[in-house]
């Protein structure tokens, strides 16, 4: 099977899509003629034209805007945020428009369309540029939200994603773009709403998405080590949330641990470890730990980010905390 | 041909059609009377939540919405009752919608403020203001992308002209070269704020000039010049992609909605735009054209208070929602 980077499994999954139906198009700023700021879109333009691959202002209502409105008229738009700090500029069109458009016009008219934005911080961009904000909009009925943490399901999600009728929030995240790993060649599909068990352990349970995926993976490695056995659930389907692999995995280790890039409070974290609690509270042996990142806006200065967002060292610490091994 | 030479011939054949002349007058009074009856509903409590009426404002609706095509879209705000059935949306179902009946234009999960057809490309009232311009852009794109010879109207109020969307859309309509023609209906208020007290230019039309588009301003209580110019600006958006914005000045005779006081306007100012009533002047002006009579008005009259009785019976026995329906349709179930 191919190696891919994240970045050319989207890209693939964007160009195969382009091919096998007409009606999908891509806008966003600098996606054309620049080839994208993180290049997930190059050589579309050049392959397509500006007429399925539309360079916009850098005006986002209008872009989800835009979006929505030729979704509604029978395309298949995917709209990419340069990074999702930008889509609240546009959170009217997402929330008060796209989510709800499909009820509150009584299943008239369907919204078919994907918006991708990278999130995530770790590159000195400061407090507009580094932050995760997916539990925002997996907190509204109407929208799917998705956040993949490996190239093959990258591909195999956004797939899904554009032929879903629904608006669908597609996380990536800037830290993960050059992320390799084997992707299926050619009509790969992954479902929007199954999460799965990336990594087999006995002992506790990580849920994580996106880049967190990554880096509970890496903290596994290394608890393996010292004789701890962690199970890492990808929980790439957060909206809606497919709870069944995480919730029979804290049924065997009897412990769990939430694993996100973005702030704790209200966030997936919060929403996992409730659901954990209503379901299998008996099969816990102690209470779920959630780690995120800091409660600050990101700062600039290299020592302090550092400090900001969660490493593998948190995992690890947390692991050994939860299970009594200091 | 001149443009001034063409707008005279345009005039002229408008006023020696008389089926068109009468089709605007009937539809006028339709949602008169239909926009009466909603109100003396609401009083009665069996229509619930915000209700924005179009009582004055019939000649800016007729005159621009009956310029389109059937498979012309229209895009609208929270005051659309009378947008709806402009385009042909059936009383019945508009009525059944503000009801909250299953058997609304929306099911019952709309209300007022978010009717919808699909069938008549009423693509919706949406009740966050200028929020529907970039949607329509949207569609505008579609069209374009399929070369098809259609055209969007987009509907909005003053207020809508000084929000972010409403200059991100202008821009990129007439950068892309979209078939939109976006209407404003000027009523001098956006709520309670007089539009001098809440844009920086009262002329609405003149904002169309930093977007180098064509912009005009018409009476907005004559439904014939009303016609006239949104006929050539829709003509102009199918043939040549040239979007636009037309300012129709007009007036709510009621208050913003129906639980607003209307402590902010004058009497005399309401008086004064009442004398204006496009409803009557038409009429007035069919009688001179011995196109009308007053027996004629009386039937016509009769005739549409017939239908708008029988869309609040529809309304009163059609069944409410079952609460086992709650989450039907918060997604999409079938895939393509």
């Amino acid at each position: 099977m191919p190696v891919l980077t994240i970045r050319d499994a989207l890209n693939q999954a964007l160009r195969e899509e382009m091919l096998r139906d007409e009606s999908v198009f891509l806008l966003g700023e600098d996606i054309g003629l620049y080839d994208g700021s993180f290049k997930v879109t190059r050589g579309l333009y050049k392959e397509f034209g500006e007429r399925r691959v539309l360079d916009t202002p850098i005006a986002e209502e209008v872009i989800v805007g835009t979006a929505i409105g030729a979704a509604m008229a029978g395309l298949r738009p995917v709209a990419e945020m340069m990074t999702i700090n930008f889509i609240l500029v546009a959170i009217d069109q997402v929330v008060n428009a796209a989510a709800h458009i499909h009820y509150m016009f009584g299943g008239g008219i369907a919204v078919p369309m994907v918006i991708r934005a990278p999130g995530g911080g770790g590159h000195q961009l400061g407090a507009q540029h580094s932050h995760s904000h997916e539990n925002w909009f997996a907190h509204v009925p109407g929208l799917k939200v998705v956040a993949p943490g490996t190239p093959a399901d990258a591909k195999g999600m956004l797939k899904a994603a554009i032929r879903d009728d629904n608006p669908v929030i597609f996380i990536e995240n800037e830290g993960t773009y050059a992320v390799k790993g084997e992707v299926p060649e050619g009509e790969h599909l992954t479902p929007l709403d199954r999460n799965e068990v990336k990594r087999e352990g006995h002992d506790l349970t990580i849920c994580a998405h996106s880049r967190m995926l990554v880096v509970a993976m890496d903290a596994a490695r290394e608890l393996e080590q010292e004789g701890i056995s962690a199970e890492v659930v990808d929980m790439r389907a957060l909206r809606p949330l497919d709870m069944a692999p995480a919730l029979a995995s804290v049924r065997k280790t009897g412990h769990a641990i939430t694993l996100e890039e973005g702030w704790r409070s209200f966030g997936i974290g919060s929403e996992i470890a409730s659901r954990i609690y209503e379901e299998a509270f008996d099969d816990l042996d102690a209470p779920v730990a959630r780690i995120g990142s800091a409660e600050v806006p990101a700062p600039y200065n290299k020592r302090l980010e550092k400090i900001t967002f969660p490493g593998k060292a948190d995992v690890i610490v947390t692991a050994r905390a939860l299970l009594g091994r200091n | 041909m001149k443009l001034d030479q063409r707008e005279t011939v345009r005039r002229k054949n408008l006023l020696a059609d008389r089926e068109t002349l009468l089709g605007l007058y009937r539809e006028m009074l339709l949602i008169r009377r239909f926009e009466e009856k909603t109100a003396q509903m609401y009083q009665m409590a069996r229509i619930g939540g915000f209700c924005h009426l179009n009582i004055g404002e019939e000649a800016a609706i007729v005159g621009t919405i009956s310029s389109l095509r059937p498979e012309d879209y229209v895009y609208s705000n929270y005051r659309e009752h009378g947008h709806a059935l402009a385009k042909g949306v059936d009383p019945k179902a508009v009525m059944a919608e503000l009801y909250g009946k299953e058997t609304g234009t929306s099911k019952g999960r709309g209300g007022s403020m978010h009717l919808f057809s699909a069938e008549h490309r009423f693509h919706g009232g949406y009740a966050i203001v200028g929020e529907a311009l970039p949607i329509a852009v949207g569609t505008g794109y579609a069209i374009r992308y399929r070369e098809k010879p259609e055209v969007v109207m987009s509907i909005f109020g003053d207020g809508a002209t000084n929000i972010g969307a409403f200059h991100e859309s202008l821009n990129v309509a007439k950068l892309w070269k979209l078939p939109i023609v976006f209407v404003c209906i000027n009523n001098l208020y956006g709520m309670g704020t007089a539009v001098n007290r809440a844009s920086a230019v009262t002329e609405i039309w003149k904002k169309a000039c930093a977007y180098d588009m064509t912009g005009e301003r018409v009476d907005g209580m004559d439904v014939l010049k009303v016609r006239e110019v949104a006929e050539r600006l829709v003509e102009q958006a199918r043939t040549e992609h040239e979007p636009s914005l037309l300012e129709c000045v007009t007036y709510r005779y009621k208050g913003h909605s129906m639980s607003d006081p209307d402590t902010y306007r004058q009497k005399d100012e309401i008086k004064e735009w009442q004398g204006r009533d496009a409803i009557l002047a038409l009429g007035n002006r069919l009688k001179a054209l011995k196109m009308l009579t007053d027996a004629d008005i009386e039937r016509i009259d009769q005739e549409v208070t017939a239908q708008v009785e029988e869309a609040v019976t529809f309304a009163e026995e059609s069944p409410e929602p079952d609460p086992k329906d709650l989450y039907r349709n918060v997604y999409v179930e079938e895939r393509r």
